[in-house]
């Protein structure tokens, strides 16, 4: 039996597809048989995050009315043995799943795969009840914003009320030289606020627009910051142990060197 | 403020992050201090409970409140007693 592991985050635009697409593809690279679960019905984007777009005929509503069989809607990435797409329906609404459909879904294609990904729809409506309704665990994604914060601390609190039993951080667009200056919140600050286990941090990285432009997610850049960190995350949710934090260092430009040698 | 500090941009009042934590902290009393009604009502019910074992309570006139003010949500149970139970203790 393979997990489902719900990627959510209550705000939008805080990289909960991003994410979603990253870990998928990184769990996927360290040998695991994964499948990304699109439930954002109506507005669909994990797709072209991954750089599947051409290739949908069925989708996730397709497949729930029985309209065709789960083979033929899943996705095959050619690019990466062991990673699937099942896409979200682009013109239907969230209420066209229930939650006795989708649960029944995620188990079945938790006998397929060791990792069954669901990305989250915004929102604490229908679309969010769905998409945890499934899920073994979850994974919160959060940027050090006030706004952003706050929405996970309701969703960690739904989520509780949902009983799942392990709930996990992921702290995305992280800016060292900001948080250096003491204009961001750094980790300890919002792990303090939120009282949560944390299981990744992202930093903000320029890349993420290049890698989703071209359809090709980050991971696969060896070169990319976030993309090694969201590798690291995937092998901490694998269950590795002892997994480091990426150190983020500040590249001082020439001005803030000559500046601290006045400064001393 | 010196001629470096002003060209490196800090300011006295050094970083914003102190703002957003304590304003976070402010909003989170509140957000999580409104309990659903359901919630409110099974404390209520359990607390009766649990102080009906002791003493004899006005099951009507039961006010149970969760305030929050400034920094600090307190919980705010108003309960008339009838009568105190004799006791069992030697």
């Amino acid at each position: 039996m393979g997990e489902v592991i719900v990627i959510t985050s209550g705000k939008g635009g805080v990289g909960k597809t991003t994410t979603t697409a990253n870990i998928g593809t990184a769990l996927a690279k360290l040998n695991y048989k994964v499948v990304l679960v699109d439930t954002d019905i109506g507005l669909r984007n994990l797709d072209v995050v991954l750089g599947l777009e051409n290739r949908i005929v069925y989708d996730i509503v397709d497949v729930v009315k029985g309209n065709c069989r789960l083979n033929q809607a899943l996705i095959k990435d050619k690019r990466l043995e062991g990673l699937c797409l099942l896409p979200a329906a682009q013109t239907k609404d969230k209420n066209a799943i229930s939650i006795e459909e989708i649960k029944k879904l995620t188990n079945e294609l938790s006998e397929i795969f060791d990792y069954v990904i669901v990305d989250c729809p915004a929102g604490i409506e229908q679309g969010f009840k769905n998409a945890i309704a499934g899920a073994d665990r979850a994974i919160v994604v959060a940027t050090p914003e006030v706004s952003s914060v706050r929405d996970a601390d309701r969703i960690i609190g739904l989520l509780e009320a949902n009983e799942i039993k392990e709930t996990r951080l992921v702290i995305n667009r992280l800016r060292p030289q900001m948080v250096k200056q003491g204009d961001m919140m750094d980790i300890e600050d919002i792990l303090d606020i939120l009282s949560i286990k944390l299981i990744g941090v992202i930093p903000e990285d320029e890349f993420i627009i290049v890698s989703t432009n071209r359809g090709e997610p980050a991971v696969n850049n060896p070169d990319s910051m976030a993309g090694k960190a969201y590798l690291n995350t995937a092998r901490r949710i694998a269950g590795e142990e002892d997994v480091p934090f990426l150190e983020l260092e500040v590249v001082e430009s020439f001005l803030d060197k000559i500046l601290k040698i006045f400064k001393k | 403020m010196g001629f470096f500090d002003f060209l490196s941009g800090n300011k006295k009042n050094k970083g914003s992050k102190n703002i957003a934590k304590d304003r976070l902290k402010l909003v989170l009393v509140h957000d999580r201090a409104s309990m659903s009604p359901e919630v409110m009502e099974a404390l209520r019910r359990e607390l009766i409970e649990v102080i009906s074992k002791y003493v004899d309570v006005d099951n009507n006139n039961i006010e149970v409140e969760l305030n929050d003010n400034n920094n600090q949500a307190t919980l705010v149970a108003n309960i008339p007693i009838n009568q105190i139970k004799r006791s069992r203790n030697v």
